[in-house]
């Protein structure tokens, strides 16, 4: 069974004027059919505006589709009975963490979503500890979420759905208001939860080196998948990547600019590794 | 035109209370007209509370901040009019856009200066340009726009007030790889037409490498480092420590050199890194 499957999704949002009158309809999904596996580490990368974020949300039932279906897990998100099963299983992390903390504790704040799953208080710390470390907030767990920094408040809402045990987490570019070395540990703690727990991951995020060993690529543009494949195949395409307002991490346009030059060089160079090899040093 | 001087600055937040945080300790910084600085830093290292400093928002535990010469904490200082000289976008700053259409929001920064009519709409106009704002959007509601769109209109607004000096928050935070560009190409070119001051924070290495003449490093509440972009990125292990990074074409120049290909590693672009590899391999 696929972790999450969409077909034929379709998302559309009437815009209003001030005098509540239509003035028209966005069609922000535009027919998307895809599945995810169960374990898979998927990046999703698109413009602002492509849908990405409103492709994010139908996961874990935030958004109905107009048409077609999601299903996470085997469940349809049309159906209500579903619902708490589908939020257990697949968690999200948003980008800006003032949106998702409550707790006046850190610690609390981290065992709300356990205690609200009904688990054992035992187990409720067992996880709060085992979340607050695996993202480096553990020496906070006392402290008042107000006088944290936002990139440690993004830390201790991934702590927060990390604690829910999900089978899937989705964040939508959970890093872009961290320094480099809290990026590094976000996406180190998420790889780890992808590779030691089995989690299915879905990352959207404009910085594109933290997605080279995602095991596939979506790019979305105007509500529509327009490329997919390994981060290999998408990144090889750097002049689309452009055209579609995106980017390639450094090493891979430093490789495509030697080859302009001349250099015989391969497409699709993700790490430094590669370009040493390339170059033939 | 003027310099900003920060003497002996320390803030710390809810002095004498069991909540007592120094989030600033003796900055001593001089910051002359028509750089572009760079400040970066961990989170919680203290940048945006220096730059709340900068125009006044907040005012030192300790030392004292000087503009054009005067300090600014004086009795008889002018404040307001020290806020719109020295203009402050804060992150996201779409949040602060309220207005019934994009041209009114602009006019708002000037209206309050307490300059007429025709001036306010003659400075909103300019500032729109300046931005790269299409006139079709001038009546549009802001909240009708992309986000790229809304957070060049509140840079707009704050530009409307010609400020000697521009700090801006993460200008670039939520915005595309494209987006990401636009806004920073335009603010570069902005500061050669009209000589402003440039202060951005960023946590972006690669960005900060691109665009700035100085890069002011800061690590729990103090100046690490204040040098040219090369001369800090050289010092990337200690950079590490402290929660930063250089640029990923650094690390990139110094695994070649690793490898016998000689070059600088001191590069921080991609454009510097082509042409130094190209040379050492002798096809140029």
């Amino acid at each position: 069974m696929e972790m999450v499957q969409t077909k034929d999704l379709v998302f559309e949002y009437i815009r209003r004027d001030d005098e509540g009158n239509v003035e028209g309809i966005t069609r922000a999904i535009d027919e998307v059919s895809l599945q995810v596996h169960p374990g898979e580490f998927i990046a999703v990368l698109g413009h602002n505006g492509s849908g990405k974020s409103t492709l994010a949300k139908h996961i874990n039932a935030i958004l109905y589709p107009t048409e077609g279906t999601v299903w996470v897990d085997g469940m349809d998100t049309c159906e209500e009975a579903n619902l708490w099963n589908i939020r257990q299983e697949a968690g999200m992390v948003f980008q800006n963490p003032d949106n998702q903390i409550i707790g006046q504790v850190v610690e609390e704040d981290v065992g709300f979503g356990p205690e609200n799953l009904g688990v054992p208080t035992k187990e409720i710390w067992e996880r709060v500890e085992e979340s607050l470390k695996a993202v480096g907030m553990y020496e906070f767990r006392k402290h008042s979420p107000n006088k944290l920094s936002g990139g440690q408040k993004q830390r201790v809402s991934i702590a927060g759905v990390i604690a829910m045990h999900p089978k899937c987490i989705v964040l939508d570019e959970p890093t872009a208001m961290l320094d480099p070395s809290g990026r590094k540990e976000v996406i180190r703690a998420v790889r780890a939860l992808n590779l030691a727990e089995g989690i299915t991951i879905i990352l959207i995020t404009h910085y594109m080196e933290e997605i080279i060993d995602a095991d596939r690529v979506f790019v979305m543009d105007k509500g529509k998948i327009a490329l997919q494949g390994t981060p290999r195949e998408v990144f090889g395409q750097v002049d689309r990547l452009k055209e579609l307002r995106l980017d390639v991490p450094q090493v891979t346009l430093l490789a495509h600019e030697l080859r302009e030059s001349g250099l015989p060089i391969p497409e699709g160079i993700l790490r430094t590794e590669e370009l040493i090899r390339a170059l033939g040093l | 035109m003027a310099e900003i001087i920060l003497d002996h600055v320390s803030y710390v937040y809810e002095e004498g209370t069991a909540m007592e945080y120094a989030a600033l300790r003796d900055i001593n910084l001089v910051i002359p007209q028509g750089q572009f600085i760079g400040l970066i830093g961990h989170t919680g290292s203290g940048k945006s509370t220096l730059v709340q400093h900068l125009n006044g928002l907040l005012k030192p535990t300790g030392g004292n901040v000087y503009f054009g010469g005067a300090d600014i904490h004086d009795s008889d200082y002018n404040k307001k009019e020290l806020r719109s000289k020295v203009g402050l976008v804060f992150q996201y700053p779409e949040h602060q856009l309220f207005e019934v259409d994009v041209f009114s929001d602009v006019c708002f920064g000037p209206k309050n200066m307490g300059l007429d009519q025709k001036e306010t709409q003659l400075r909103a106009y300019a500032a729109l340009k300046q931005v790269g704002l299409e006139d079709e959007y001038f009546y549009q509601s802001p909240f009708d726009l992309s986000g790229g769109q809304k957070r060049r209109v509140a840079i707009a607004g704050v530009l409307a007030m010609k400020p000697e000096v521009l700090v801006l928050d993460e200008p670039t935070a939520g915005l595309d790889p494209k987006g990401r560009d636009e806004i920073l190409d335009q603010i570069a070119k902005l500061r050669e037409e009209t000589g402003m001051t440039v202060i951005l924070v960023s946590h972006s290495m690669e960005d900060v490498a691109r665009y700035v003449d100085r890069i002011i490093v800061m690590n729990k509440g103090q100046v690490l480092y204040d040098d040219v972009p090369r001369e800090v990125f050289h010092h990337y292990k200690e950079l590490e420590r402290v929660g930063l990074a250089a640029p990923q074409i650094t690390y990139i120049m110094h695994a070649l050199r690793e490898k016998g290909l000689l070059v600088d590693t001191d590069i921080t672009t991609v454009e510097e890194a082509r042409e130094a590899i190209l040379k050492a391999l002798g096809r140029k």
